[in-house]
């Protein structure tokens, strides 16, 4: 990048390497950060946007190094498991501002008045001299008081102060003071992908299941292509036609219902009925814990109204993407043995009828509600992971996401 | 020169910091969160506080990225040829010129906002990579290359419909608008109208925090919902004490209109203020 040599020179080697353990860190907690943030990074340090603020420093990391506020949680935890892993503030923002650098901002910074000032302190020399003893002696970041260099405060050091004598240090403003790390206020817990799914959440991600194809025969006029032929022919007329466009996705969905899943599923099959308007074709079944010889689509009369498995299996074309929702955890005979069923006797094993669809169908997944780090504590999920050879996904927003990844291919 | 908010807008600490950041840098700013929260707001202001002019581009699902650099008329030229016309020799005629063009030859830096980006195609954000990093392109019917003669303030907004792809987001800086707090939203209502009794502000922000707390409602009412409500409060001459009575009876809240836009929601509060009222008795 050319833009290299223009900072190289400027922040420290030091504050280099205090910037790539925070980036050290962010790329373990898997925040996706690449090498043109962090030059970025740099580049606005250089700029002097931000001067001698903690938090000042933790707003523009963040604004130029995370792109998603799905991050921002794992931001705020990187940024406190790097701030903890300094052995003082002071070393930071001191390795982060050279010494010379900030000699001559403080100088260009200054009125006439200032300067005066400066020689009732003793001088530029004897001022910077005390900014960098009360760094030393200043193990935490502070906020108010008289002394310490921070904000809010009444010290000469430090942004938002109010001691006429003072020197003030970056940018003006009031602030109000924070008691609370800013980082350390975990805000955006709730838009970490990593946790429960809202309603939205999982619209978004089933939007990745559509694919737009003009299929079929040309039957539709190409008003933009045609005119653009016909001018480019000199006004003799081309007429274009080309398929219409439609989303091409069909879905089977087939839910877990009964016991511990109730909960779980009320939220999933509202959402898939809302996005019912979006594939070409949804259609979605019941069943209790695992798949035997019959599904049914309304619960409260599932003994009158059920559909044998065989009908269904026969209706959908190999096309029809496949999504099973449940918690797979049952006892393993359900799956594995003639009779396992809960409810009743079946002549045909769990695992049969799933090995059935999966002949069947090109592209099925199921999708579990559970962690998925509990998963290995369930016999019977493992075994059903494995009939799946693994395309099993937890429901978070991006297990749905990878799961339709998968069934998008 | 810094972005500090202006008399009409609250920027919080972050927000004036990202966006210092995307001008220093010449970095595109792209400005997310829930809607109403002041997104589109932000680039007016942003216009108003440098004095720049600001040029919208509307984005739409149909928009196509070419749009915002030039469109060349066929049709006109077309007809003009048919009626043999003058201007058919020369294809500048027929060139009419895109929002980013517009940015890229003004005579002093402007503020472009990219609204809603999100609405567009996906592969929208990707084909305007190359004219976001460069502040360039080049224009095949006439053979140059417009360059921005003064790289403009860009804002992108989206609303988070579709994702963005990654070689687009490193392109920008980034910042999510989180519903304000308390005291922000306070000071965003002072900002409104400086005069408004604080009696009735304070329970208004009750009722309006009650009803954001409803469980499942589909659209939360947001900052612009807030704001008009306490319009339509005000126009009405309905008082702080009003307010208080209604709400200790738990009736739902006047001119609800405002703050709920969905017939479903309305029901849900209606349902819930049924449900609180029976409790008091």
């Amino acid at each position: 990048m050319s833009a290299w040599p223009l900072w190289v020179g400027r922040v420290t080697a030091k504050g280099i390497a205090m910037l790539l353990n925070l980036f050290g860190e962010l790329r373990a907690a898997r925040v996706p950060v690449s090498l043109r943030e962090l030059l970025d990074l740099l580049a606005a340090l250089e700029q002097n946007i931000v001067f001698a603020d903690m938090d000042e420093f933790y707003y523009l990391a963040r604004a130029i190094l995370v792109k998603d506020e799905r991050h921002y949680d794992k931001f705020d935890r990187a940024f406190a498991a790097y701030f903890e892993g300094l052995e003082n503030l002071n070393e930071h923002i001191e390795a982060l501002i050279p010494e010379e650098w900030l000699r001559q901002e403080f100088l260009r910074s200054l009125s006439a008045e200032e300067r005066e000032q400066i020689k009732t302190l003793g001088g530029l020399d004897k001022l910077i001299e005390t900014f960098k003893q009360r760094l030393e002696e200043q193990q935490k970041r502070h906020s108010g008081g008289s002394k310490w260099i921070g904000t809010g405060g009444t010290s000469p050091f430090g942004s938002g102060g109010y001691n006429p004598e003072g020197i003030r240090v970056g940018d003006a403003g009031e602030r109000q003071g924070r008691a609370v790390k800013v980082w350390d206020k975990r805000e955006f817990k709730d838009l970490d992908d990593q946790v429960e799914l809202g309603t939205r959440n999982i619209k978004m991600a089933l939007r990745r299941l559509r694919q737009f194809a003009r299929t079929g025969a040309a039957d539709e006029l190409d008003l933009p292509s045609t005119i653009k032929q016909t001018a480019r022919d000199g006004g003799l007329l081309n007429i274009q036609m080309r398929p219409e466009r439609r989303n091409t996705v069909k879905l089977l969905v087939l839910f877990d219902i009964g016991g511990s899943m109730d909960a779980h599923i009320q939220v999933c099959e509202e959402l898939f009925s809302a996005c019912k308007a979006e594939f070409k074709h949804l259609e979605y079944y019941y069943f209790h814990n695992y798949v035997y010889e019959s599904l049914w689509k309304n619960n409260a009369r599932r003994y009158q109204e059920s559909t044998p498995t065989h009908e269904v299996l026969n209706t959908y074309g190999q096309d029809y993407k496949v999504i099973f929702v449940g918690d797979a955890a049952m006892a393993p005979y359900e799956v594995t043995h003639i009779g396992g069923s809960v409810e009743h006797w079946n002549k045909e094993a769990g695992y049969v009828w799933m090995q059935r669809f999966l002949d069947k169908f090109d592209k099925l997944v199921w999708l579990n509600p559970y962690p998925k780090q509990h998963w290995q504590y369930t016999q019977s999920t493992q075994i059903i992971r494995q009939q799946l050879e693994n395309q099993m996904y937890p429901m978070t927003l991006e297990g749905i996401e990878q799961a339709m990844r998968y069934l998008a291919t | 020169m810094k972005f500090a908010g202006t008399d009409s807008y609250v920027a919080t600490e972050d927000l004036k910091l990202a966006v210092n950041a995307a001008v220093t840098l010449q970095r595109p700013l792209l400005v997310k969160g829930e809607p109403g929260t002041g997104k589109t707001m932000l680039a007016e202001e942003v216009a108003h506080a440098f004095n720049a002019k600001l040029i919208t581009w509307h984005i739409k699902s149909t928009t196509k990225a070419q749009q915002g650099l030039y469109e060349y008329d066929a049709v006109s030229r077309l007809r003009d040829s048919q009626l043999n016309s003058e201007r058919v020799h020369d294809v500048r005629n027929y060139i009419n010129k895109g929002k980013l063009w517009e940015a890229f030859e003004a005579e002093e830096r402007v503020i472009l906002l990219i609204d809603e980006i999100d609405k567009a195609d996906i592969e929208f954000p990707n084909d305007l990579l190359q004219e976001l990093d460069k502040m360039e392109f080049y224009v095949y019917e006439t053979d140059e290359t417009i360059k921005a003669k003064h790289r403009p303030i860009i804002i992108i907004t989206s609303n988070n419909e579709k994702e963005l792809p990654d070689a687009f987001l490193r392109r920008c800086f980034f910042h999510y608008i989180a519903f304000p707090e308390r005291e922000t939203l306070q000071q965003i209502v002072d900002v409104h109208y400086p005069g408004i009794s604080q009696a009735l502000v304070s329970q208004a922000l009750e009722v309006f925090f009650g009803i954001r707390q409803a469980p499942g409602l589909k659209k939360k009412p947001s900052t612009s919902e807030l704001v008009d409500w306490l319009k339509l409060l005000m126009a009405d001459g309905i008082s702080a004490e009003i307010l208080r009575e209604r709400d200790a009876n738990k009736v739902i809240a006047p001119l609800l209109g405002a703050l709920v836009k969905n017939e479903q929601d309305v029901m849900l509060l209606e349902r819930l203020a049924f449900m609180g009222r029976q409790g008091h008795r």
